[in-house]
């Protein structure tokens, strides 16, 4: 299966075909389009964690200057697609998205209770601070370990006959318990929060009464695009959705959330284009987190090293209106051969709003916990970390008995070892000082599971041979638009410059949002076979001009040119081919999705995380110096984006090992770390030198182009190796994410 | 943000004067702290007076001290020869603030009037005693893992440990507390020098009050007198990142050596208290000693006894004790 490489050494890689319009402002984001008659939104929201709005005193707000209205329940349109409002006020049922505005009822703290729109943003900020709620408070409960008796089975999982999310045992229930050698630990990740840079931001522009067009900073334009449709009742053509530009989002543009209905409804009222741009602190409130989750983990091995029992439980807060189910305790049933394996998983609803998925969603947590203790059975195996997971390496799918579609983890291993040095490790704790730091080294597994979903891809060839490719995909960061250029250069041996991707439009062929690490194998197989297909149309064309084309399937394509085999020497230029049939253009559009060989194999993505690091012997404190990370995702298609996706990934896993927790005060069930000062994330002073490596080996079963997606694996498995190597540094576990000093000293 | 007026004075004097006609009117300089506190709403000041143009940006070594305006950048100053090589404590503190952006913004006297990062007194739906008198401290039952660990102290007396447990978030006001610096300060009633250990207030019965500033009155430079301490100094600063956080402790050190004795001690610790807390009895104890981790541990404990912890943060009293320890061995050049 080993086929050439798309793309190594990285010399051949595209540059970031948007990388010069983002550094110098030429990139124009959601709230940055010029749009006539625009006007400006502000949210007021909620103060307390439970209960109802009483009153809504907004005349002095009203009368500021510049105020269009000031909307909340009490005047709000009706939005068609919501059903009527019950008097009195019930509380919505499990499984309900918040309706903005919809009734007096608050389910959480920071919930939007009212909207100023104005003609400056000055001005909206201005008036917004002169309105003046009030409610009824109801006790709340907002603190997990307070709660966590009320974790339950969750409804979603109690509805459905079917669900991954089940109660899950394999072999003998009893296993842990005989084991040889066992090790059970409860580790604790905190709330933590997406904040990319760039604030979710919205502007809403009725073109006429039945026709809307939002520029919103999301991950699916054509998810937004429906959801709107259905909530404004609304035919899906009549409602566009642009988001060209996404300035960061992992995770948190999934769903359409309330504020993005609220610009919406105020532009229908006020009958002007509204832009509404959330605060840093109401981006902790309004766009989900990566949930508070427990988890208990046992683990027992025989003597000399063999996995003979897994129980990994874990409970994930939730609201009260809504569950957010991930795949925390999933990976435990499919990493390491263990024949007997039991996972439990639970959700706690609190009066907070709805989490959501956050890079690595479910496996980054989980993954910290069960690396964590991997590494845990290893130390009282007094086996290195690393052989002990090559001594349980599953070669088939030990959940689903079925192959790997590939796996190449062993490789990972081998390579990312050797690079970091790993074998001069040294397994004693507090082995190593340097400049009067204490020094460790930690390693973690990480996999992800494979995501395809159908796809779209347009490709329309100019005059002068050019193409034009376009799908309705999204590009939060990663550099789709320069991976799908790739694709399309390498299908029909195009020059990169002469071809131009347009995403990020619902206009444009359907594709799926950019979640679940799936755009690559989505929608670059869609353009993959749209190349495909365009081909194919180009050699039908040149064999209507000349016979050697006519042999069929043999035409290969270099430089813009089709040649009737591989040693032709000479070839037709496509402008040609274009000419001869006196075509202005050429269009295919593609659809690809993914055919029973998913029933036939298990499809995962594969990696592993080498770190150093230095901790302050007085002071606790934790330093990253150096990571190794190595990664089996198929087919890597273009190295230096890839590349750049990986260092994010890690630096991510250092914020959440080492830094990101949104801390709540429960007595008023408020985050008190709403702010860049007080939520930490990492500065440059904070990541070390990343060196990333990939195995870049296609796996053909899972798509046309071979490729398993990579932006969540990047992430997983990360805090587990840096609490590992904080382990190694100081002989303190730490299973209480962040690791800050206080818990060092 | 509410409206505002704004004013441009043309000199000290004009500034001053418009500050005593206009009861509530703030200066401003970099705005770095300023401008935020307005965003939020925690201040409106219905007028700010723009000082970034008066002649108070110049540092100069004159007679026996070192002389910094009020106007100078935090950026200036920690990269001004002069401070680097008379003052290195204090250009290490500035280096451990903020960013690199911030720093080339913020002034001197800024940096001395900034305000608590305690998130009670940044959210205007939280009780804060600092922000709105009575309300309550939110932090004192509350989320208070990097709030103080110090309260009374030296005879300020008339203390109330639940008017306020924010601590004072300056990095360089340690250092300048540590190196015994004047504040010069202009007003209505003319000139006169505070002494740093003066200047700013511990959390007594108004902690609305950080200072002890008058009303009108305006910074205008600060003046570090030579000292023997550039050899033997040291900032450390403990944080929950690399870069770019407030100290969860930091500690000045500043030593005399001398025959392989010490000769003069001099420490403050920051991210403990409402103020710089100035470490009294340290010259006592360490003067004509040799230095060892041993002496250096007795010595931090002893001042940790007068320590107080609340729910969260019973670390910091040892993360405190050991920051000394290590900011004096380095100080002292022990390993």
């Amino acid at each position: 299966m080993k086929r050439q490489s798309w793309d190594n050494p990285s010399d051949t890689s595209l540059t970031r075909v948007d990388g010069a319009a983002k550094v110098s402002g030429g990139a124009t984001y959601s709230a940055e389009y010029a749009i006539p008659e625009l006007v400006h939104a502000v949210l007021v929201t909620s103060t307390i964690a439970k209960g109802s709005i009483t009153a809504i005193e907004a005349h002095e707000a009203e009368a500021a200057p510049g105020v269009l209205a000031v909307i909340s329940h009490l005047n709000v349109m009706t939005v068609p697609g919501w059903p009527a409002k019950k008097q009195p006020a019930e509380r919505a049922q499990v499984g309900t998205a918040l309706r903005v505005f919809y009734d007096p009822l608050i389910y959480f703290d920071g919930q939007p209770v009212a909207m100023v729109v104005a003609g400056t943003h000055e001005q909206a900020v201005h008036a917004a601070s002169l309105v003046c709620v009030t409610y009824r408070k109801e006790s709340h409960q907002t603190d997990f370990e307070k709660n966590a008796g009320k974790a339950a089975v969750p409804l979603n999982v109690q509805r459905s006959g079917n669900s991954p999310f089940k109660d899950y045992e394999r072999g003998d229930a009893a296993a842990l318990r005989q084991a040889e050698v066992k090790i059970e630990a409860e580790y604790i990740i905190p709330t933590q929060h997406h904040q990319p840079l760039e604030p979710h931001a919205i502007i809403a522009v009725w073109e006429a009464d039945d026709k809307l067009t939002v520029y919103d900073k999301n991950q699916g334009v054509k998810s937004v695009q429906g959801q709107l449709a259905q909530a404004f009742k609304l035919p899906r053509e009549n409602v566009q959705v642009v988001a060209r530009y996404v300035g960061g989002a992992f995770g948190s543009g999934i769903r359409v959330w309330p504020h993005t209905l609220a610009a919406v409804i105020a532009a229908k009222q006020v009958k002007r284009p509204v832009k509404l741009v959330l605060g840093r602190d109401q981006m902790f409130t309004s766009v989900g987190y990566r949930p508070y989750t427990v988890q208990k983990i046992g683990l027992g091995a025989s003597a000399d090293g063999r996995l003979t029992g897994i129980v990994h439980e874990g409970t994930g807060q939730t609201s009260m209106y809504e569950e957010h189910l991930e795949r925390t305790v999933l990976a435990s049933r499919a990493l390491y051969a263990c024949p007997s394996v039991l996972t439990r998983y639970r959700l706690l609803p609190l009066d907070v709003n709805t989490p959501t998925w956050m890079r690595g969603p479910g496996d980054a947590t989980g993954m910290f916990a069960l690396e964590s203790a991997m590494d845990e059975l290893a130390f009282a195996l007094k086996m290195d970390p690393l052989d002990f997971r090559l001594k349980n390496y599953a070669e088939s799918d030990p959940e689903r008995n079925l192959p790997w579609s590939a796996k190449s983890l062993r490789e990972c291993y081998e390579l990312g070892a050797e690079k970091f040095g790993w074998k001069n490790r040294m397994q004693a704790p507090r082995s190593v000082r340097q400049n009067g730091m204490l020094v460790g080294y930690g390693m973690a597994s990480s996999l992800y599971g494979f995501h395809r979903h159908p796809s779209k891809a347009r490709a329309v060839m100019q005059a002068d041979g050019s193409v034009v490719v376009q799908s309705a995909t999204m590009d939060i960061g990663p550099g789709t638009g320069t991976a799908m250029t790739r694709i399309a250069a390498k299908v029909l041996g195009l020059n990169a410059k002469k071809i131009r991707f347009e995403l990020g439009h619902s206009a444009l062929p359907d594709a799926p949002g950019q979640n679940g690490s799936s755009t690559i194998p989505s929608v670059g197989s869609a353009v993959h076979d749209a190349c495909e297909a365009l081909k194919n149309r180009l050699a039908a064309l040149a064999g209507d001009m000349e016979a050697r084309f006519r042999s069929g399937g043999q035409a290969v394509v270099r430089n813009g040119q089709l040649f009737a085999s591989e040693g032709d020497k000479d070839g037709l230029s496509y402008a040609d081919i274009l000419k001869h049939h006196h075509l202005n253009e050429l269009e295919v559009t593609g659809e690809s999705k993914q055919g029973a060989e998913r029933d036939q194999y298990s499809m995962y993505s594969f990696g592993c995380h080498f770190v150093e690091v230095q901790v302050g012997e007085l002071t606790g404190e934790v330093r990253v110096t150096r990571v190794v990370t190595c990664a089996d995702v198929g087919t890597i298609i273009n190295y230096k984006t890839a590349r750049s996706q990986s260092i994010g990934g890690v630096v991510g896993g250092i914020g959440m090992a080492l830094m990101e927790e949104s801390v709540m005060d429960h007595r008023f069930g408020r985050y008190v770390t709403s702010d860049f000062a007080s939520y930490h994330i990492p500065v440059h002073a904070d990541v070390p030198p990343i060196e990333v490596y990939y195995i870049d080996k296609p796996d053909m079963l899972a798509d046309p182009i071979g490729s398993k997606g990579l932006g969540e694996i990047a992430i997983v498995g990360v805090a587990g190796a840096i609490a590992n190597a904080v382990f190694n540094a100081t002989g303190k576990r730490i299973r209480h994410l962040p690791i800050t000093p206080d818990k060092l000293i | 943000m509410k409206p505002f007026q704004y004013l441009r004075p043309k000199t000290v004097q004009e500034a001053i004067s418009m500050a005593t006609d206009n009861p509530g009117a703030q200066y401003i300089a970099g705005g770095t702290n300023l401008v935020d506190l307005m965003k939020r709403g925690i201040a409106s000041p219905p007028k700010l007076i723009d000082i970034n143009h008066l002649p108070l940006k110049k540092i100069e070594h004159r007679y026996d001290r070192l002389r910094i305006g009020a106007l100078a950048l935090n950026s200036d100053v920690a990269r001004h020869k002069g401070v680097v090589a008379r003052q290195p404590l204090l250009a290490q503190a500035l280096l451990a603030g903020a960013s690199g952006q911030l720093r080339n913004m913020a002034t001197v006297g800024g940096n001395l009037l900034q305000r608590t990062r305690c998130s009670y007194f940044y959210d205007l739906a939280l009780p804060c005693n600092k922000r709105q008198p009575g309300s309550g401290c939110g932090a004192e039952g509350g989320v208070n893992r990097t709030h103080a660990i110090f309260f009374a102290g030296n005879g300020f007396g008339g203390y109330e440990a639940s008017s306020c447990i924010a601590v004072h978030p300056s990095d360089m006001c340690v250092a300048l507390t540590a190196l015994e610096t004047n504040v010069v300060v202009n007003g209505p009633e003319g000139e006169r020098r505070v002494m740093m250990k003066d200047f700013h207030r511990l959390s007594t019965q108004q902690p609305e009050l950080d200072t002890y500033l008058r009303p009108g009155e305006l910074l205008t430079a600060i003046e570090v007198v030579d000292n023997a301490f550039a050899k033997h100094s040291h900032y450390l600063k403990v944080r929950d990142r690399a870069s770019y956080a407030f100290a969860l402790v930091s500690v000045a050190a500043a030593l005399q050596m001398d025959g392989g004795r010490i000769w003069d001690a001099r420490m403050a610790l920051g991210g403990v208290a409402h103020k710089p807390w100035r470490y009294w009895a340290i010259d006592l104890m360490l003067r004509g000693q040799a230095p060892s981790e041993k002496l250096f541990q007795e010595v931090a404990e002893h001042e940790m006894q007068s320590a107080e912890a609340t729910a969260q943060n019973a670390f910091k009293i040892k993360l405190t004790t050991n920051a000394m320890v290590a900011a004096l061995k380095t100080a002292a050049g022990i390993s």
